[in-house]
């Protein structure tokens, strides 16, 4: 029951709402109760509200409010997209990024791949259930 | 002209003699000795046989030039150029036609429309090969329309023109520099002129008479060489063959407003 995921300088949250929908920032500062300062190596730094940020489970080791360059250092020895991208969440962001992309035959092919493997498994399945009444 | 006097309404501001000599009236009258040019009085028309029993404005044919419909660039075959070419370009897009509302000819166009057999709401659309773009038709409509092929053994699409706002354009393109595109304009896909044959009473009802409509042979011929060239490119891609094959519809939990075609 205990919380796991503190805002703290150098947490590694995720923009979930507004013109930086979707994109992963650390907190760098925190400015008040409400608001946080927050960079990205992509990104000027600028204050957010805490609502919207979905904090993640990953923490780079930074002081307080690091010059660019020394943040965007702690981040690849912290290997932070490294680990975003190998974590559940972040891999099934991908995979929604994806399928939104998908063209019209893209989605043919995966309909036909989709059939493909649903005939298998209930071969399989079929099999299975030979084997077992056998 | 001079002013009015201020006066009143109808009072010039230059008298008669020096309205006439400001004019030039002299002149005229010098150059044409002495008389002013009098207009030759058109002969008087015949008395019309017929005057019409209401009196009603012959109605005056519209001047009115329709705009050029312009290619949507999502048609177009450079996604992002927006100026359509006249030659016929290296390769196609995949168009998904809407079909729902073509009129039901004869032969091969049964397909569109609400299909009642498999109970769809709307028409399923067929999926079409992109042959070329072609320039507003000169002709009394200026659409944007493309020429397209199913092709025809794929899907049972013929060579046929469709205009850009019944088409959703994919960006899955064909290559068909294979294709010769280039004799085909308005006038091959030109409506043949129904002869009126008038019938005798007997006939009237007679509906065997009617004359069945069949393709020219030249039309199967183009159809058929026009669909080497593209079923050669189509299935050097894999599924690309039955992509083409199946129809496009809509299905629970589709946003279509969302979906990249």
């Amino acid at each position: 029951m205990p919380f796991k995921r503190f805002v703290e300088i150098g947490r590694v949250a995720l923009v979930n709402y507004g013109k930086d929908y979707g994109r992963l920032v650390v907190i760098v500062d925190v400015v008040d109760q409400n608001r946080a300062l927050v960079d990205a190596p992509d990104m000027v730094r600028c204050q957010m509200n805490f609502k919207r940020l979905s904090l993640t489970d990953i923490k780079i080791d930074i002081k307080r409010v690091p010059k660019k360059s020394t943040l965007i250092k702690a981040m690849e020895e912290a290997d932070v997209k490294g680990k975003w991208e190998n974590s559940s969440w972040g891999k099934k962001l991908i995979v929604q990024k994806r399928r939104a992309a998908l063209n019209d035959f893209d989605r043919f092919k995966v309909m036909l791949a989709k059939i493909k493997r649903g005939g298998a498994v209930r071969q399989e399945l079929a099999k299975l259930k030979k084997a077992a009444t056998a | 002209m001079a002013p009015t006097s201020k006066l009143s309404l109808g009072i010039k501001r230059a008298s008669r003699s020096h309205a006439y000599h400001r004019r030039g009236l002299w002149a005229i009258k010098a150059k044409h000795g002495g008389a002013f040019p009098k207009a030759e009085k058109p002969a008087a028309a015949a008395e019309p046989k017929f005057y019409p029993a209401d009196d009603v404005k012959p109605r005056a044919p519209s001047t009115r030039k329709p705009k050029q419909t312009k290619l949507r660039h999502t048609t177009s075959p450079l996604r992002r150029d927006l100026a359509w070419r006249s030659s016929s370009p290296n390769w196609s897009a995949d168009l998904i036609e809407i079909g729902s509302s073509w009129p039901l000819q004869v032969d091969h166009h049964a397909r569109d429309g609400a299909d009642p057999a498999r109970g769809t709401l709307h028409g399923e659309e067929s999926r079409v090969s992109q042959a070329a773009q072609v320039r507003p038709a000169p002709c009394h409509r200026s659409f944007f329309s493309f020429y397209c092929s199913g092709p025809f053994k794929i899907n049972g699409v013929p060579i046929r023109r469709v205009n850009q706002t019944y088409v959703i354009a994919t960006s899955t393109k064909v290559d068909i520099s294979g294709v010769d595109v280039s004799k085909y304009d308005d006038k091959y896909f030109a409506r043949d002129k129904k002869k009126k044959v008038k019938k005798t009473e007997g006939e009237l009802f007679d509906t065997e008479k009617e004359a069945a409509k069949s393709l020219p042979d030249f039309k199967k011929d183009d159809q058929k060489a026009v669909d080497a060239a593209l079923i050669k490119a189509i299935e050097s891609v894999p599924d690309l063959k039955t992509y083409l094959g199946a129809r496009f519809s809509l299905r629970d939990g589709d946003k279509p407003h969302e979906m990249v075609f």
